[in-house]
């Protein structure tokens, strides 16, 4: 059978007719010098909302204020420092080559396309790369007290899927830091009055005037008052999705809002199907789980994965002699060892489980030894490097990870897909613009560590600010005819359709929890849209979401009222936009016939396991139009040319 | 284990609060402290009754939300956030106290959730270096002394919780605004807005209403990121240079 949903039509390419020809290294240049520009004293005539103050928004809020613009941000956590930037553990990357050990910004260019699978845009990825050396220059200029050598200079390390050590990192507190630098720039302009600040405050739908964005509809989370806020341009830096499958590295209260309701209002969605397993997360304990927690990825430089060979095996590890032991990576993978990228160590973790040769409860979990570093390096030198995350495990677990290997497995950890963008960062929606992980652009089909922080601060500290002008220039804000205020009828529908919404859900008083539909749905994409996906599962999931959908709206129940301070409100709203996202995911999943990163489709693998590509068929990104809830969407396809890295079998053997 | 709860319950800011009694049962060792209140709360929702608010986010130890006060200590019995303190650390049978962070400066918003937006305005006062966007030398030109680095880091830990406030005897923000001027002050990029930092920090802590510092040291027993007592000292002594200096002007 197949569901409604699935009988998706094909339109119109979508191309990015931004992205200037050349030779990929003065693209940046040349698309910067084409752009026009807003004279300085006009700046402040315009306003411009951003969402979201992580690495992505608050750079983007900061830089624009700096610039003259007037900024109105949003946040729905109680600061603009806490946003789930803020739990990156291992680094940021940066093509500085101060290890000359061969490093250069085309070679961060290369890794980069490399590792994403051949799925993501040459033209972007290169600015990336351009760019990530001048955002160490800010970030060291902020105070963000990077770790150093003893003769002062910045100490770098290696991270998965490249050979050089390109990566800079704050201890275990990479992003903490990077986050408090854009938080205190970002204070600096609230301060100076440049920005309208907003926390507690989240934004549940996007105001279309004319065709363009033109502002937002916002709750204030304290009061549940519902208002709307004008402006010239709307930036999404509202973070990922992975929280559709309930359990995720992600905070408990990342959502998917801001991004599925811009979808609704026009802007397309692009390979939703791009989801990010991490291969290295602490294993669940049991159905009480909230959240799953990362250990990050720098451990895999000393630590090494292993199984036992044997089947069932279940002594405790230090009695299981080393040539009983499987370090599947190092075997399988020689050149890069416990360093391949993120998609191949989990699904190879994932492998492994399924045989029977998992550790720890349920066989879900593979080791990760220290055993040997310590031995190498003397306990201290561990210590010194990774002591807080050690005590992060040791904390969750109760167990020391430096007498006994940790317990890993695999977990969601990041949306590579996200709201198609132009090589200015601008959705289909005119004056409606995304940055970092809300939008799809530089990843591909699987993200290399440390470079989930480079892209946010790229597209919110130089990008953004660079090309939102084009835009604002070419629409200059006009009194008169061209004013939005709350009775202009578009907008009207918008504030009805919201309140409509929530005075829905609290009517409803049903018999069952948001968070039993939202695990439910969870548990749901983890089985069929998960590490390893096949077209019976998908289609399943398929015809299962709108049953649970249905199920929701019929059994949902809401305590309290709209007009207070109610978190259970807030968290079946999200669940909302959940429900219809899962769908286009698992749509997206069943439509893309290959396997490439991320996306492993059973269907279509090489004689030894690895994701077959097939590029021929699938070399595009797919951007989906949204035509009503439930309803089949179309698919607009952007052809991916790869001038540059000719795309092969990737290769980490 | 089987649990007795007691919790703050406010409806609002304006409205009075009292401490409500709760039974948990099934609660597993396993369980951070947040998901055994999550337990709570599905079970009150089901009840119809209005389930306790309370901020969490990354539940990772990092973000800073959560904020409880569990029988008496702040984040409770363990040196680390609500979100990392597990059941294991409780027994069978126990009652818990669970409270918010108190102190004037941090108005309740509903139940366990309290407004600390005092300290953002402390960070807008002066905690940040003046480096706008494109503006940055390259990132070697300025070498720095692997030891200032880790003091800087060591202080620039602080996640903003608000546990120090909570703990202290006088509802004081010394810890959390100290951490912020030794960060920035110790490192080169710092120096130039050294003295205007920590007097207008200062200036703006004391305007929020938070209490002054008679180093009782609660604070950085209860600071889940071990910042250290010295780090007020450290304050102490900017600010004496910094009045001293203006005072020459």
């Amino acid at each position: 059978m197949t569901s409604e949903f699935a009988r998706y039509t094909t339109g119109e390419p979508v191309a990015d007719t931004k992205a200037p020809g050349g030779p990929v290294n003065e693209r940046w240049d040349t698309r910067r010098f084409d752009a026009k520009l807003v004279n300085p004293a006009n700046r402040r005539k315009h306003t411009v909302i951003v969402v979201g103050t992580g690495l992505a928004g608050g750079s983007a809020g900061a830089t624009l204020a700096e610039q003259g613009y007037h900024v109105v941000q949003f946040c729905y956590q109680d600061s603009p420092r806490r946003a789930h930037s803020i739990a990156a553990q291992g680094g940021i990357n940066a093509a500085k080559n101060y290890r000359n050990d061969g490093d250069s910004v085309h070679r961060l260019f290369y890794d980069t396309v490399k590792g994403g699978d051949f799925r993501a845009r040459e033209s972007n990825v290169h600015r990336l790369a351009q760019i990530s050396v001048e955002i160490i220059d800010q970030c060291v200029a902020q105070g963000v007290p990077f770790a150093r050598e003893y003769g002062g200079l910045l100490d770098t390390r290696s991270f998965g899927g490249v050979q050089v050590s390109r990566t800079f990192y704050a201890r275990g507190q990479t992003g903490q830091q990077l986050l408090l630098g854009a938080y205190q720039a970002l204070s600096r302009q609230i301060a100076a009055g440049n920005i309208e600040m907003h926390a507690r405050t989240e934004m549940l739908d996007l105001i279309v005037v004319g065709g363009r964005a033109r502002g937002i509809v916002a709750r204030d989370l304290i009061t549940g008052r519902i208002d709307t806020y004008y402006a010239d341009a709307v930036v999404l830096a509202t973070g990922g999705y992975g929280n559709v499958f309930y359990l995720s590295t992600n905070a408990m209260n990342s959502n998917a809002t801001a991004v599925w309701r811009a979808h609704r209002r026009g802007a397309y969605f692009a390979n939703p199907c791009f989801t990010q397993i991490h291969p290295t997360c602490i294993p669940r304990t049991g159905e009480h789980q909230s959240k799953l927690t990362l250990m990050s990825e720098s451990l895999r430089n000393d630590g090494r994965i292993w199984v036992p060979k044997a089947k069932g095996d279940d002594r405790p590890a230090n009695e299981i002699p080393e040539d009983e032991r499987d370090y599947y990576l190092e075997r399988v993978y020689p050149a890069f060892g416990n360093l391949v990228p993120r998609d191949i160590a989990s699904r190879a973790a994932k492998n492994v489980c399924d045989e029977g040769r998992g550790v720890g409860p349920g066989g879900q979990g593979v080791y990760l030894d220290f055993a040997d570093a310590i031995a190498r390096m003397g306990r201290e030198a561990v210590e010194a490097k990774y002591g807080n995350l050690f005590d992060m495990y040791q904390r969750i677990t109760d167990e020391d990870p430096y007498t006994v290997p940790m317990r890993i497995y695999p977990a969601v950890h990041y949306t590579m897909g996200g709201l198609w963008v132009d090589y200015d960062l601008q959705t289909t929606v005119p004056g409606l613009f995304a940055i970092g992980e809300a939008n799809f652009s530089d990843h591909g089909a699987n993200r290399l560590g440390a470079s989930a922080l480079m892209q946010g601060l790229a597209d919110g500290y130089f990008v953004l600010p660079s090309t939102i002008n084009d835009y604002l220039a070419r629409n200059p804000h006009r009194a008169g005819d061209d004013e939005v205020n709350d009775e202009h009828p578009a907008v009207q529908e918008v504030i009805a359709d919201t309140e409509d919404r929530l005075r829905l859900l609290l009517a409803v008083d049903g018999d069952r929890t948001p968070d039993s539909f939202h695990r439910e749905l969870g548990e749901l994409m983890w089985e069929f849209c998960g590490m390893a996906r096949t077209e019976a599962g998908l289609r399943k999931a398929l015809e299962r979401i709108p049953q649970i959908r249905e199920e929701f709206w019929r059994r949902i129940k809401v305590p309290g009222t709209g007009e207070e301070f109610n978190q259970s409100l807030e968290k079946a709203n999200r669940i909302v936009d959940y429900l219809e996202l899962a769908e286009l995911m698992c749509l997206d999943a069943l439509h893309r016939e290959e396997s490439c990163g991320g996306h492993f489709r059973e269907e279509s693998q090489t004689p030894d396991g690895e994701a077959a590509r097939r590029d021929e068929e699938f070399s595009y990104a797919a951007a989906w139009e949204f035509t009503g809830t439930g309803d089949a969407p179309v698919l607009h396809k952007e052809d991916l040319v790869f001038e540059y890295v000719h795309p092969t079998q990737r290769s980490y053997a | 284990m089987k649990l007795t709860l007691r919790v703050w319950r406010q409806r609002h800011a304006d409205a009075d609060g009292a401490m409500s009694t709760y039974e948990v049962d099934g609660i597993s060792a396993d369980m951070s402290f947040l998901e055994m209140l999550d337990t709570l709360n599905e079970e009150l929702i089901l009840k119809g009754d209005d389930p306790v608010a309370f901020d969490h986010d990354c539940r990772e130890g990092i973000c800073g939300a959560c904020s409880l006060v569990i029988n008496g200590d702040a984040h409770g019995p363990e040196r680390t956030t609500t979100c990392q303190l597990h059941m294991r650390s409780f027994r069978d049978g126990d009652t818990i106290d669970v409270e918010p962070w108190r102190a004037s400066a941090f108005p309740v918003v509903k139940d366990l959730v309290v407004d600390r937006s005092a300290f953002d305005r402390i960070i807008q006062a002066g905690g940040y270096v003046t480096a706008p966007t494109g503006a940055a030398p390259e990132a070697h030109a300025t070498p720095v002394p692997k030891p200032d680095a880790d003091f800087a880091f060591e202080h620039a830990e602080c996640i903003g919780c608000g546990a120090c406030v909570a703990a202290c005897p006088n509802g004081s923000a010394s810890l959390f605004t100290s951490s912020k001027v030794n960060h920035l002050n110790v490192l080169p990029q710092g120096a130039p807005e050294r003295e205007t930092r920590v007097l207008d920090m200062v200036a703006q802590m004391d305007e929020e209403g938070f209490g002054g510092c008679t180093l009782a040291g609660e604070c950085a027993t209860a600071c889940p990121k071990g910042i250290p007592l010295m780090s007020i000292t450290g304050m102490n002594k900017e600010w004496l240079r910094a009045t001293r200096k203006a005072g020459k002007r």
